[in-house]
Order: C-alpha cells, then sequence, then structure tokens
C-alpha cells in the first residue's frame, strides 16, 4: 500500500520544494529534552529518535544509574523475585537508539528562553521538553516521618532501596507480627498497587510467619481498583489473615512506638508500617507552574501532551491530571510516551499532530506469587470534550485470578521495558 | 536501518515528496502519509504487551505480530471482538476498536520486516 503510492507520489515531482527541503532541515537540526526515565520517560525518548529517523537529537535527564520498575516490585517483598530481576539499564538506548542519557536531576526550566538547568550546573537548551517526573511522595504532610526514626517507615512508592529495605523488615517481623499498609485518598500513583502488596506480603506470610496479619488502612471509602476480585482473593487464599479498613486516614505516625493516627478513629500499632503518603506531580512539573489542577497535577492537551500551562513542554504519566478513567500506571505512560513522541516529531516537521490518538491500558495485579489479574481499557479521543473517553463496550476485569494470567503479566513486562529501554 | 526506521524514512520521504507534489495531488498524498502515520501510531499502543513493532520476545506467551499477514490478523481481532475467540484480555481491548481501525493497524504489523 505505501509503496505504490510512494513511487505514485515520487513520479509527479521532479525537485523537493523549498518548503520541504526547509522542514527536513528544521526537523534534523531540532533538540528535544526529556526528563525523567521511567515508564514514560524512557518510551518518549526512544520513539522520538525512532520516530524521527535519528534526525532529532534527544537527551534523556535521570538521576539514578539504572531503571527500577515499580510494576512487579511487589515481589521483591514478596520474596520471589530479587531487585536486579526488576532493574534494567539504560545503555541500549543510547547505544541502539542515539539518546543522550545524562546521570542528573533538573534544577530549573527556563521556559522564555528554552533552556534546563541541571543540578549539576550543565545548561541543555531544547526545541521542546517532555516531563515524566513521576509522582513526588509528600512524606512532608506525616510530620512523625520527620522525627527520630521516621526515617525507617518506608513508603516503597518509588521502586528501588526502599523495596530492599521493606522486604529486610518483613523477613525480621516476628511471627505473629502485624504489617500494616496506609493509603492515601486517590488519585496517588498505582491504584491497585497497595492492594497487590498486600496479597504478595500475605502469600509471603502464608509460607514463612503464618500467624501474622496484614492490616490495610484505606483512607479512600473502598478499594480504589479490582476491589471485587480483590476481596475474593483474600477470602478464597488468605482467610482470616487480611483485614481491609476504609475510610481510615492516616494523618501521623510515632516511629519510637509504631503507632498510627488517624483523622477520626483510635490509633493502631504494627510491627512494620508502609506507609504511603498522599502524592502530586513530580517537584520539577509542580515548582515550574505546570500543576494547573489544584496545585497537584498537570493538565494536558491530550492531542500532543502539551502543558496547558507552557507552550513546548509536554507532560506524561503518573503527572498529568488524567482523563476519565484513565489510571495513573507504567503502561499508561508508556502510551502518553509514544503519542507525544509521534506528536513532536509531527511538530517539528511543521505538520499537525494526529488528530485521533488510540491506545488502552492493561493493568496486571498479582494475588499471589504465581497468579493474577487484570483491567483492560480503550481510550480514544473525543473531539467535542477535547478528552480521551473510554470506548463504550469495550474494556474488563478477568473473572477471577490464574497463573495463566501470572504468565500473561510477566510476559507484559518484558514486553514493555523492550518498549521502554532495549 | 531496522524495519521501522525503514518505514518512518519511507513516510518521511513519502512525506517530503507530498510536499513537492501539492500543486498537483495534494490531498491524496497528503492523507496517505498521514493514514500510514495513524497506522504506526495505533499499533505502537500494542507493543506493552506484544513487544515493540509487534516483536514479543523470545518465548513469550503473548504471541507475535510482526509481518503477519494482515488478513489473518483483521480475522483474529474479529473473532476476539465478536466473543468467538476465547481470551483473558483481547476481547475486552478488540471490543475497543472499529473495523477500519482493526483493518490499519493489521495492515501496519503485515508490513513489519
Amino acid at each position: 500500500m505505501q509503496r505504490r503510492e510512494f513511487l505514485g507520489a515520487l513520479a509527479g515531482t521532479a525537485l523537493l520544494s523549498a518548503q520541504a527541503a526547509r522542514a527536513a532541515a528544521a526537523t534534523r537540526a531540532a533538540k528535544v529534552v526529556v526528563v525523567g526515565g521511567g515508564y514514560g520517560g524512557a518510551t518518549a525518548a526512544r520513539y522520538l529518535r525512532e520516530w524521527s529517523g535519528h534526525g532529532i537529537e534527544v537527551t534523556l535527564v535521570e538521576p539514578e544509574a539504572s531503571f527500577v520498575s515499580c510494576p512487579l516490585s511487589n515481589h521483591v517483598l514478596g520474596g520471589g523475585k530479587a531487585i536486579g530481576d526488576i532493574t534494567l539499564s539504560y545503555d541500549a538506548l543510547a547505544a541502539r537508539h542515539g539518546v543522550k542519557v545524562v546521570r542528573d536531576h533538573v534544577g530549573a526550566i527556563d521556559a522564555a528562553r528554552r533552556v534546563v538547568r541541571l543540578g549539576g550546573g550543565a545548561t541543555l537548551p531544547y526545541d521542546r521538553l517532555v516531563l515524566s517526573p513521576g509522582v513526588e511522595v509528600l512524606s512532608g504532610e506525616i510530620p512523625g516521618l520527620a522525627q527520630p526514626g521516621g526515617e525507617h517507615i518506608l513508603h516503597a512508592w518509588k521502586a528501588g532501596a526502599q523495596t530492599v529495605a521493606l522486604r529486610r523488615q518483613l523477613e525480621a517481623m516476628r511471627d505473629g507480627g502485624t504489617f500494616a499498609i496506609t493509603i492515601p485518598l486517590a488519585p496517588y500513583r498505582c491504584p491497585p498497587g497497595p492492594y497487590e502488596r498486600a496479597c504478595l506480603v500475605a502469600d509471603y506470610f502464608l509460607r514463612a510467619k503464618p500467624r501474622s496479619k496484614v492490616l490495610i488502612l484505606d483512607a479512600n471509602p473502598d478499594i480504589t481498583s479490582k476491589g471485587a476480585l480483590f476481596r475474593q482473593a483474600w477470602a478464597a487464599r488468605y482467610p482470616g489473615m487480611i483485614e481491609y479498613r476504609p475510610q481510615y486516614n492516616t494523618v501521623d505516625v510515632d516511629p519510637a512506638t509504631r503507632t498510627l493516627k488517624f483523622d477520626v478513629q483510635d490509633d493502631e500499632r504494627a510491627d512494620v508500617i508502609n506507609l504511603l503518603p498522599p502524592q502530586r506531580a513530580g517537584a520539577i512539573a509542580v515548582a515550574s507552574g505546570l500543576a494547573t489542577a489544584n496545585g497537584k497535577w498537570c493538565e494536558v492537551d491530550f492531542l500532543t501532551f502539551e502543558a496547558k500551562a507552557a507552550a513546548n513542554i509536554h507532560v506524561l504519566g503518573d503527572a498529568i491530571q488524567i482523563a476519565p478513567l484513565m489510571p495513573k500506571s507504567g503502561h499508561m505512560a508508556n502510551q502518553h510516551g509514544k503519542v507525544a513522541a509521534a506528536a513532536i516529531v509531527a511538530l517539528l516537521a511543521g505538520r499537525e499532530p494526529d488528530p485521533e490518538p488510540l491506545y488502552n491500558n492493561t493493568c496486571y495485579s498479582f494475588t499471589s506469587a504465581r497468579e493474577a489479574i487484570h483491567i483492560a481499557s480503550v481510550h480514544r479521543y473525543d473531539a467535542a470534550q477535547r478528552t480521551m473517553l473510554t470506548v463504550p463496550g469495550s474494556g474488563g476485569l478477568s473473572p477471577a485470578p490464574s497463573a495463566l494470567e501470572g504468565r500473561y503479566a510477566q510476559a507484559w513486562a518484558d514486553a514493555i521495558w523492550r518498549d521502554m529501554l532495549a | 536501518m531496522t524495519t521501522t526506521a525503514r518505514a518512518i524514512f519511507a513516510a518521511l520521504a513519502l512525506l517530503i515528496a507530498a510536499g513537492a507534489a501539492r500543486a498537483q495531488a495534494p490531498a491524496a498524498a497528503d492523507t496517505a502519509s498521514a493514514s500510514a502515520l495513524r497506522a504506526r501510531n495505533w499499533a505502537a499502543a500494542c507493543a506493552g504487551c506484544h513487544g515493540p513493532a509487534g516483536r514479543a520476545p523470545a518465548g513469550s506467551p503473548v504471541p507475535a505480530l510482526a509481518g503477519r499477514g494482515q488478513s489473518e490478523l483483521v480475522g483474529l481481532m474479529q473473532d476476539f471482538k465478536q466473543g468467538r475467540r476465547e481470551a483473558t484480555v483481547m476481547q475486552q481491548i478488540a471490543r475497543g476498536y472499529s473495523d477500519a481501525q482493526i483493518e490499519a493497524i493489521a495492515g501496519w504489523f503485515a508490513g513489519v520486516r
């Protein structure tokens, strides 16, 4: 199909128009800086290179030496995986795709002059800037976390050192102890994540310390994702081990006594506390004035992911103000990265962006070391409402956990990591 | 040059040619290149499970899509969409795509070398 039309168009031409030549030259000279090497940023960097025929210069700014995946990190807590199993290199992005990977964080963005200043002092000019900064975990909203011993109350909501440390706390816990996980009011990164964590810790307890308990203290009025399926799994697999309490809003913690304090209810003590503070868009996005939704999340144009608050700056992933029923998930950030990359390549070449973005979300949660459940949705652009809406009649949930879905979940990880980093 | 790079090179060349051909048949050339890019963008949404360009990792339980026949892929997606083929996820996903979108995406995967 493409080849016939390509030859047909060529037959009708003799010379390149000056306009087309200028557009081609402009594309080859363009610079894009991508901030954040996670599911959104790494994907955007790769596709900006691929879809511009390596014409666009792409610099990826990322503070960590390697990528550590939050998805599947609950298996490290459950003991089924080591942190190395979910750690990947940025080398291929550089070697295969020619992305310049700079290990640093962003100090400031000069949107008027289109320059990014890095923490180490270097400045990066850009034609387009992509921010995929994830979330900032607002530990400052829980006073006790700043008290002596507060550094041992972990969130492990950014995979890496805290994941390993929390696993060690679980290993050291006595049989018969309680693991408490507190969940902030939505929206937060990865809606089903805390409930998956409860499952995988319970799975570990069942094998290693069966008299222990898992206490879920959820600020939300109900389980925020796959609720019926999680309840079913808890009852079937971990009877009597997992207690779920909604409408428990955690306001403080006393690290010395490992006591959690709530808005309304009496204090609760636990042996291991996993406290998830409230979250908002990554700090650089907020500091740059892009978090126009309640000062917490960045509103974007869903055709391009360009921030409503600033021209030439695109925001992806967890940091955005979501469209209806769009989760804050790694899978979704990966989709955002591709839409943004396509749009930026088009815009830098003087073309309009694709007017019909269409993508999907498939989100797997493990209910044990082997079994998983999913929720799926398909999202298409609605021109009238200027947002992404789910397609009526599409999407859905698993009927029940299964080992087959567990294998698909692992396959998802392997495929998407390749899509981002290989 | 990778397959997708080759496809993009062709798309860009088509674009440049389209710019020059504006006087003759502007709408057709622009529409053709825009459609090709749209199919590419839509197909890219499948990579999270099926791998980049539909090249699933070796040994994956999720099937590869790269280079498979357009009519085969359309047939599978229609089977999922109509509930004729069992699946854990694909029926739910397929119902989100129109027949034309399925044709376009399948055509793109068929072109992957």
